[in-house]
């Protein structure tokens, strides 16, 4: 069971990292930072990987994959039940989450210093990687729910402090702090949720949550609240939290703001890591979820099913590159979410739990690669707008070839890594739930367009005027491009359904050409339209979009959500909540204390004139007051 | 001595002193004669204080010792308030206590 205390390492080396650039950073040269900062996350990398090794593959599990606690201590004690600790909780999802952060963040960093070179605030841009990079870690190691509530806090700031990175622009500043008051907002719904549960059950860790047939739940059964079982209330709010940090609908607004922040962080944080966390926590509920409550398992079927349509239908026709990726992300987290709403548990009923877990896999490696590699575009041209790019694939050939290697990861395309999380996604589904499979199913072939949409207008057809001939990014910045290219081919080849499963023991999965089949081939169509419209430039597109209207106008607007949000937070809750609130404030609390002061002070004005200095009138009023006291009390002694 | 006097004739007479060291604390605007009046506060309290002891503890000291220590306070008191007063006296060349009333609101 020892033997994995190296772990602690994996945490600590951000949290220094972020301590000693945060502190010290601008003493020194920026680079310095810059070389500290990926050094102290290749050391992390490292040590994940080596982890991840001796726990998969160490032999030392007999047929089911142990939970590993190599630390743990407590930190708060309230009571005798009320104890918060802090530790790191080894098992599947959470050393495959290990690799997939130090793998990203490693990628990350090393682009930035390529990628920020010789922006403003380039150690405080490090610092802040670190920061991120350690609460994301100490969210997926957490042995209970209120240690990663804790760390879920940290990354909420960690991406707040990241968007609004450019502070100096409106518009970062507006969108940071949109993306905080929403997953904030949505975290109220987490907090009561784990409240909930923890006094249904009187334990945080997860060790005694996710146990299946454990015994906690005995008396939970019979609560409830409006007809609802508490652990279905519990459950449901603890998934609003994750939604909102997943950007599920309808909290999703968040995220495509956030495309304010610079390239890498969206790559990292908004593509990669911490919009999965979401997707993560589920998983990490998964057992609750299932066995203690159905309905809100089947509502995360849904959200996510709707979801990965809206926004797949939405990147379509947006022209920022950055925010069709966020769309895409929304997509793609979409698909995880349904993925676990149809999962059952155990043995290939789990199939839908382990594709999820697949699919977060693989989307952070091509992903990410699609952002960096969008951030590398954006580098050469300086420009967001695909309407300012086109025939870029001459100038920017390693960026060209990795792009479409990704892009055609997310497509579908067989033997890339997409492909088999997608199909196993689409597989789970369609043996619980008709409905979400045909959704999937279109969604799949939305999603082959999109980016195909996006790869061609980018690469192909006529060049634009640019300002300069655009170049290729320096090698610090493609040697990332490469390895995550790579990562994108073959992470697919992992034997996930032996790895991580839903009770830890592997099973075998078969391809299913049922679906295999049709889901190729639905992309390998959305691939084709999306060559025919924007293969060579031509008024194709904009003819179709005229013809297609108002359904389009609607769409390039995101459907009006974040007018509809605006509408009811200024019109209906400012005017008609805050308000009230207000002027009572004001008035009521506010004029009682005015009030009090204002009459001491009248008061003291009418009286002060008594104080005349003269020194007789003092001793007449003095002898006067103890002549009336003798005599009153004699008055009164004698009667 | 006092054999045949009664108690009451004493208070009467102390009573009498005192209200006229108050009455003359009161109305006089000479600083000098507001101290005599002080004087004459305090040794109506040292009568009181004589009396009852004679009357009431023939055989112990207290009050006396108590109104030889009020007399020896009042010489202290009546030296600094004299002193006092000639700072006054050299600020305003007057005595008047109307004149000092610079400490108020």
């Amino acid at each position: 069971m020892t033997g994995y205390t190296y772990t602690v390492f994996i945490l600590i080396i951000p949290l220094v990292m972020f301590l000693i650039t945060g502190l010290l950073g601008m003493k020194w040269k920026p680079i310095v930072s810059g070389l500290m900062g990926t050094t102290g996350m290749g050391i992390s990398w490292v040590l994940s990987l080596i982890t991840a090794g001796s726990y998969f593959f160490g032999g030392h599990h007999a047929e089911s994959f142990q939970t590993i606690i190599p630390f743990e201590m407590t930190w708060l004690r309230f009571s005798e039940t009320l104890i918060i600790k802090m530790g790191i909780l080894l098992d599947p999802i959470s050393v495959m989450m290990l690799v997939v952060i130090t793998t990203i963040s490693f990628m990350v960093h090393l682009y930035s210093i390529g990628y920020m070179h010789g922006e403003k605030g380039f150690q405080r841009f490090f610092a802040f990687l670190s920061l991120f990079t350690f609460s994301m870690l100490g969210l997926v190691i957490a042995t209970n729910i209120f240690q990663m509530y804790i760390f879920w806090e940290l990354v909420g700031v960690s991406s707040f402090l990241l968007i609004g990175f450019y502070y100096q622009k409106p518009s970062a500043v507006a969108a940071s702090k949109k993306a905080f008051i929403v997953t904030r907002f949505a975290d109220l719904g987490f907090l009561i949720g784990i409240l909930i549960l923890s006094f249904v059950t009187g334990t945080f860790d997860f060790g005694k949550l996710t146990e299946p047939g454990t015994a906690i739940f005995g008396s939970a059964a019979s609560m409830s609240f409006m007809g609802v079982s508490a652990l279905t209330w519990a459950m449901t709010l603890i998934f609003i939290g994750g939604a909102g940090k997943s950007a599920m609908f309808p909290l999703h607004i968040w995220l495509p703001d956030a495309m304010e922040g610079p390239t890498p962080v969206s790559a990292l944080i908004h593509a990669a890591t911490m919009v999965v966390a979401g997707v993560f926590l589920v998983a990490r509920m998964f057992p609750v979820i299932h066995f203690q409550a159905p309905a809100a398992q089947e509502i995360i079927g849904y959200v996510g099913g709707f979801t990965s349509l809206f926004a797949a239908v939405i990147a379509i026709t947006q022209y920022d590159i950055k925010r069709v990726l966020a769309f895409s992300t929304l997509s793609q987290l979409g698909y995880m979410m349904l993925a676990l709403g149809v999962s059952g548990y155990g043995g290939e009923e789990g199939l839908g739990y382990m594709a999820s877990m697949f699919h977060l896999f693989t989307h952070a490696m091509f992903k990410a690669l699609l952002f960096l590699g969008a951030g590398s575009i954006i580098h050469a041209v300086h420009s967001n707008y695909m309407y300012d790019m086109g025939g870029l694939r001459k100038y920017l050939p390693i960026t060209h070839i990795t792009f479409l290697i990704a892009c055609l990861t997310i497509a579908g395309v067989p033997f890339l890594s997409g492909f088999f999380s997608k199909d196993e996604i689409l597989v789970a589904a369609l043996h619980h739930n008709k409905i979400l499979f045909a959704v999937e199913f279109i969604v799949a072939g939305l999603t082959a367009f999109y980016m195909f949409r996006l790869y061609f207008s980018v690469f192909w057809g006529k060049d634009r005027h640019y300002h300069h001939t655009p170049h290729e990014s320096p090698l610090i910045m493609t040697i990332p491009l490469m390895f995550l290219a790579v990562a994108s081919i073959f992470a697919g080849y992992l034997p996930f359904h032996h790895l991580v499963t839903s009770d830890k023991i592997g099973f075998v999965t078969e391809m299913n050409y049922m679906v295999a089949v049709p889901s190729v081939l639905i992309g390998l169509l959305g691939i084709a339209v999306a060559w025919i419209l924007y293969k060579k430039e031509s008024d194709v597109p904009a003819k179709l979009a005229k013809q297609w209207g108002i359904l389009y106008t609607a769409t390039y607007n995101k459907f009006y959500f974040d007018e509809i949000y605006l509408f009811v937070t200024r019109k209906i809750i400012f005017n008609y909540i805050s308000r009230p609130i207000a002027w009572f404030d004001r008035h009521i609390i506010d004029g009682f204390m005015v009030g009090i002061g204002t009459v001491t002070e009248k008061a003291s004005y009418k009286i002060k004139g008594m104080q005349s200095g003269q020194l007789q009138h003092y001793a007449f009023a003095f002898i006067a007051g103890a002549l009336s006291l003798a005599l009153s009390m004699i008055y009164f002694l004698m009667k | 001595m006092i054999q045949g006097i009664p108690l009451e004739h004493f208070l009467i007479v102390s009573t009498i002193m005192f209200f006229i060291g108050i009455c003359g604390f009161i109305i006089r605007r000479n600083l000098i004669t507001m101290l005599m009046a002080i004087e004459l506060i305090l040794n109506s309290v040292n009568i009181n204080f004589v009396v009852f002891n004679r009357y009431l503890y023939p055989d112990q000291l207290q009050g006396q010792f108590f109104s030889l220590f009020i007399v020896g306070i009042a010489a202290a008191e009546a030296s600094v308030a004299i002193a006092l007063i000639i700072n006054i006296y050299r600020k305003m060349q007057n005595i008047e206590v109307e004149n000092v009333n610079e400490l108020k609101f």
